[in-house]
């Protein structure tokens, strides 16, 4: 059955989105969009530097993530003008992983592959990649679920009831790592943010408790991520932007069945 | 023996210092107001005995195992994020139906458990924070500005439930405040703040210290007068001593001056 590579595909994008949905309510909650987008691209980054060093891609991806995310969250815990720190950093590691890439001329021509994903190409190595970064990241929130929601209603709050606020933080910095590095695969390092967002967003509309928000988040961005499946291989347009393109419809759907 | 202490504590932020050479101590089951103009450092205190923000000097003193419940400022919650007030509820200990439901009748708050909280109004929102904070079963209650946003008959409702919490549950309240009549009222000792301890005792006390008038000027006397005068009157009724009860403001404001 995983010899097929649209099965695969199918996998790795539910597998995905497991990881990506509860992580995503908290990107939405947290208003940490922008920070995901600098973790993300710096992912391309990542790229270079395994090519450079020959490490596995996912690994290098998953060091410079890790590396992008903890200082973004260092230097916001020393109040820097978030929003104009992380437009400066999630954009110039962009362009620094570009330039950097540009050096390596048989990922030149495959370029589109790091930026929008690659996933009709998963292989069983990188699925169980996918589906073992996703289900770590699940147990992660799944474990620190009740410290990192109320520490996200109010770090005061938490603080009073002995949690440590700085602590969840990392938590969600790491995950959020880790979720990028598995992503970069499947979707590509310029659309791992909106797979974050728009199925939370989106679930946030229906939900009426965090968990549901998270749960929900979960299915729509399997639905998404096959339904984009689906919509590539008929239309024959890139998986990864395909699949972005029916969560937002999703939300779009959503969004008018409220109006009304 | 106190559940929770002060001892010569300096806060600073950035080399400034908003608290100096504070001292305190809560005993169990007493009543206690904060009182401050802004900036005088009083959220500033209480953040510091919950250990929300780390002392430059001096040291915070728990009793062993001491349970504390706190009640913020304001809490704004995001509306991104969809919670219950039952949700709300178990954060981040989980609570049985039965205890929430308890919580949210004691409070006044029955039947609210499946409302949104970015639903609530300023004065149920308070309600409901301090439901969350009596799930703890607290020793000691702390308050911030608990009535902040809320209008007289909302806030004088709302000072009767803590007193009612004091009476029921016996735990000491530690509170915040800048609107000075009805705290007179409903404490058993005011500590005046401003950087520093300026004078502190029972209400009646503080509110004829110098340092006190100095702080917030003559033009509240009237109102304290007033209110300090149904607290007289309370007492009165409790411990039945005959005590001339005057209903004039400005004559009783006289006979305190004297």
């Amino acid at each position: 059955m995983l010899d097929d590579f649209l099965v695969r595909a199918g996998l790795a994008a539910v597998g995905l989105s497991l990881a990506t949905g509860p992580l995503g309510a908290f990107v939405v909650w947290r208003r940490m969009a922008y920070f995901g987008d600098a973790t993300a691209h710096a992912a391309i980054l990542g790229v270079a530097l395994a090519l450079a060093t020959d490490l596995p891609i996912g690994l290098g991806t998953l060091v410079v993530a890790l590396a992008m995310a903890v200082t973004v969250a260092g230097l916001s815990a020393r109040g820097w003008a978030m929003d104009t720190t992380l437009g400066v950093l999630a954009h110039s590691a962009l362009a620094f992983g570009l330039v950097a890439v540009s050096y390596f001329p048989k990922v030149r021509t495959d370029l589109s592959a790091f930026l929008f994903g690659d996933i009709l190409a998963v292989s069983r190595a990188d699925l169980g990649l996918v589906w073992l970064g996703s289900l770590a990241v699940v147990g992660l929130l799944v474990w620190r679920w009740q410290a990192l929601l109320t520490a996200t209603l109010s770090e005061d709050l938490a603080h009073a009831a002995g949690l440590k606020p700085d602590r969840e933080r990392l938590v969600l910095v790491i995950a959020l790592a880790v979720v990028v590095a598995v992503a970069l695969k499947v979707v590509g390092a310029l659309l791992i943010a909106a797979m974050l967002i728009i199925p939370a967003a989106t679930a946030r509309r229906l939900a009426r408790t965090p968990e549901a928000m998270a749960l929900g988040a979960v299915a729509l961005g399997a639905i998404a991520g096959l339904g984009g499946l689906a919509l590539s291989l008929w239309q024959d347009t890139p998986t990864g932007p395909s699949i972005v393109v029916v969560a937002a419809l999703l939300f779009a759907l959503c969004a008018l069945r409220r109006q009304r | 023996m106190s559940l929770i202490a002060a001892d010569h504590i300096c806060v600073r932020f950035d080399g400034a210092e908003v608290l100096h050479d504070v001292s305190l101590q809560i005993a169990p089951g007493e009543i206690v107001t904060i009182l401050g103009p802004n900036g005088s450092g009083k959220s500033t205190l209480l953040r510091a005995l919950l250990g929300i923000l780390p002392v430059a000097e001096g040291r915070i003193l728990r009793q062993a195992g001491v349970r504390i419940g706190y009640v913020p400022q304001r809490l704004m919650i995001d509306r991104t994020m969809p919670i219950t007030v039952r949700r709300f509820l178990s954060l981040p200990i989980r609570v049985n139906d039965v205890a929430a439901t308890e919580a949210l009748a004691r409070v006044g708050m029955a039947g609210h458990g499946k409302n949104q909280m970015t639903a609530l109004s300023g004065g149920q929102l308070q309600r409901v924070l301090l439901a969350r904070a009596l799930l703890g079963d607290p020793q000691v209650l702390m308050l911030d500005e608990p009535t902040q946003g809320l209008d007289q008959p909302g806030e004088a409702a709302f000072y009767r439930l803590i007193e009612e919490v004091r009476r029921d549950t016996g735990a000491a309240i530690l509170m915040v405040s800048h609107d000075l009549h009805v705290v007179m009222a409903a404490s058993d000792r005011v500590i005046c703040l401003n950087g520093h301890i300026c004078c502190e005792g029972t209400p009646r006390v503080v509110s004829s210290a110098p340092e006190y008038r100095a702080l917030f000027g003559l033009g509240t006397q009237g109102a304290l007068a007033l209110y300090r005068h149904e607290h007289d009157h309370e007492h009165r009724a409790e411990d039945g001593s005959a005590h001339h009860h005057h209903h004039d403001h400005d004559t009783a404001h006289e006979h305190d001056n004297a």
